[in-house]
């Protein structure tokens, strides 16, 4: 039985040595490449005292951050994927909870390591440790001594006190992942993917693990041609990638500008989407420009290791259908409950809850907040069985599929990243002269909107909340109010505020005809 | 020109959009703007802006915004 995820790497590089691995539009790493200098990183952490702990992987999103992922773990550690991009900030709170001893980085982040307050770890640079030599004896002793149950890797999600939290995922329930996964994606050597998301999320397993279990290559596409429809799909050609796992807002800024009429992806077969709403026009847009293509919906939280269900979707749709999250992956658990922890009635909404080997191991140093989602199954009083309560509420329809309905909290999607509205306030109310603050989501523009009581203009706001939270996280509007509407029991009434930002969004409309009426007559 | 300013403005209170124009260069807007504009100026001055169209010189800052949105009108 596999124990360890290197395992793939080890066999899919005996299969495919020459293979690439993963590239992007400059240069590409080869399986053996992979697993050379992976196994060099693990000798240098292996040799330098690490072990069975947390090494952050700061990078420039780039195939070589993939190498340093495996090289931690040959190391007997688990990786911390970050981002170049972040802000600062939210780097420092999470090297607080970790308290790493080493990070790895490449020349872009190196400085930023340096200049990183509180933080007195071994900073390693890539290009440096790739070149370790392999200490064969070394990594099979750590080998030996590792059990699945181990940690692969800790990845942060937005936690509503304004504090991330880091979820801990482990080899067992990656396996069990990247095995379900690849059987209902079809992925073989023959797949080639085009990455989308960032390599700090667990979005990135599928082609990360898909590329390892199977020898498919992954392309990491550039952010940037998310921009711009025509070159996002040349590029699609060019490399002739053939699935994608992206976000609904990857795929609906293609359909929705009219790029298929000037462009089609060719090679295109296969296209998995999840975390947001497929808009059912721009769904059947795509279905009718590649009508051969599977189109499946993927739905998961983190804390359950990726993906819990999935549904293929073989058929159009109307406009005032939704496309169902369908059906566990095998071997995973759904359970629905109610507000008395009861199963609902059928077709009855519930809070949608995962059992099995795909949960992961909680939070990173946070057993308080750990134990407030992993749970025992309040249906089973008799032995240890652990759910984890997603906060999603959901209900089955007549096929027996699982339709996704709304959240129990204020965490939201936003361009198919989870965000807690809570973290964003928390980051408001620490600026200096604001006396309350509230967000809320417009569900249909897509915004994030800010109302906030206090002294600092709409304008300087902005520039603090950008070195305080990532870039999806600032708001896309905000507004100062003499004071919050409060509900008749005393809490913010949020109801409310989603009224007043259609009024004001109307207003605004209202305006700009009558300053467009004016320019017109000039 | 003082319409299409305050949708911009809406998005990046931040930035002088007056003069900025390095807009996509300095990674300044992102994709979710892009949409977003794209969405407003078609509401605002109900011009579509095709796809071939949606490319970095064209949106690199305000005026050339404006310059892409009044070609179009002139093609209608």
């Amino acid at each position: 039985m596999q124990r360890n995820i290197l395992e793939y790497l080890e066999q899919t590089a005996q299969r495919f040595p020459k293979k690439t691995a993963f590239a992007n539009e400059t240069m590409e790493i080869s399986f053996e490449e992979v697993q050379a200098v992976s196994q060099s990183i693990g000798s240098y952490l292996a040799g330098n005292g690490y072990a069975k702990e947390p090494v952050v992987v700061w990078m420039h999103r780039h195939p070589h951050m993939i190498a340093a992922f495996w090289g931690v773990v040959y190391g007997g550690c688990y990786y911390v994927p970050m981002d170049e991009e972040m802000p600062l900030f939210r780097v420092k709170l999470i090297f607080e909870n970790l308290k790493p001893r080493a990070v790895i980085c490449d020349e872009n982040t190196c400085e930023q390591a340096r200049a990183l307050e509180g933080f007195g770890g071994e900073i390693l640079l890539y290009d440096a440790v790739c070149r370790t030599p392999v200490e064969r004896s070394l990594l099979e002793e750590i080998r030996r001594g590792a059990i699945d149950t181990d940690p692969v890797y800790i990845v942060f999600t937005s936690g509503s006190t304004g504090v991330p939290k880091g979820v801990v995922g482990c080899h067992r329930a990656v396996i069990d992942y990247a095995d379900q996964l690849t059987e209902v994606l079809h992925v073989t050597e023959n797949t080639v993917f085009g990455n989308q998301t960032p390599l700090y999320f667990d979005a990135c397993l599928k082609e990360l693990f898909g590329s390892l279990k199977c020898g498919a290559t992954t392309y990491l596409v550039p952010k940037e041609l998310f921009l711009f429809p025509i070159r996002l799909v040349e590029f699609l050609n060019t490399y002739q990638i053939n699935t994608v796992c992206w976000v609904v807002s990857a795929l609906t800024m293609i359909s929705s500008t009219g790029t298929f009429d000037k462009i089609v992806p060719e090679y295109l077969h296969t296209v998995a989407f999840g975390s947001e709403v497929f808009p059912i026009r721009q769904f059947n847009l795509w279905r009718r420009t590649l009508p051969d293509a599977r189109f499946l919906n993927l739905y998961g939280p983190t804390e359950a290791t990726g993906m819990s269900c999935y549904y293929e979707a073989d058929h159009e749709f109307a406009e005032d259908e939704v496309i169902p999250i369908g059906k566990p992956f095998p071997n995973t658990g759904i359970l629905l409950l109610n507000e008395q922890n009861q199963k609902p009635d059928p077709g009855e909404p519930g809070e949608i809850c995962i059992r099995g080997t795909p949960l992961t191991l909680g939070y990173y140093d946070n057993a308080e907040k750990t134990a407030e989602v992993f749970v025992q199954n309040p249906q089973n009083p008799h032995y240890r069985d652990l759910i984890y309560r997603t906060g999603d509420i959901g209900k089955y329809n007549a096929d027996g599929d699982l339709i996704f309905l709304s959240r129990k909290d204020n965490q939201i999607k936003h361009m198919g990243h989870r965000i807690e509205l809570g973290e964003i306030e928390a980051q408001v109310n620490r600026i200096e002269g604001i006396r309350s603050a509230c967000c809320v989501y417009d569900q249909e523009k897509g915004k994030i909107i800010l109302f906030y009581v206090g002294s600092c203009e709409g304008k300087d706001l902005v520039v603090r909340l950008r070195g305080t939270l990532p870039r999806y996280m600032v708001p896309n509007q905000v507004h100062a109010l003499d004071a919050l509407p409060l509900t008749a029991n005393g809490k913010t009434d949020r109801q409310r505020l989603k009224q007043m930002a259609a009024e004001l969004a109307a207003q605004r409309r209202g305006r700009r005809q009558e300053q467009r009426t004016a320019e017109t007559k000039l | 020109m003082e319409a299409l300013l305050e949708i911009l403005e809406d998005l990046h209170p931040e930035v002088d959009f007056e003069t900025c124009t390095t807009l996509v260069d300095e990674k300044i807007i992102d994709s979710f703007d892009i949409v977003t504009i794209i969405a407003e100026i078609n509401e605002e001055y109900d011009v579509v802006i095709p796809a071939e169209e949606i490319v970095p010189e064209n949106f690199n800052s305000a005026k050339a915004l404006y310059d892409l949105i009044l070609r179009l009108e002139d093609e209608d």
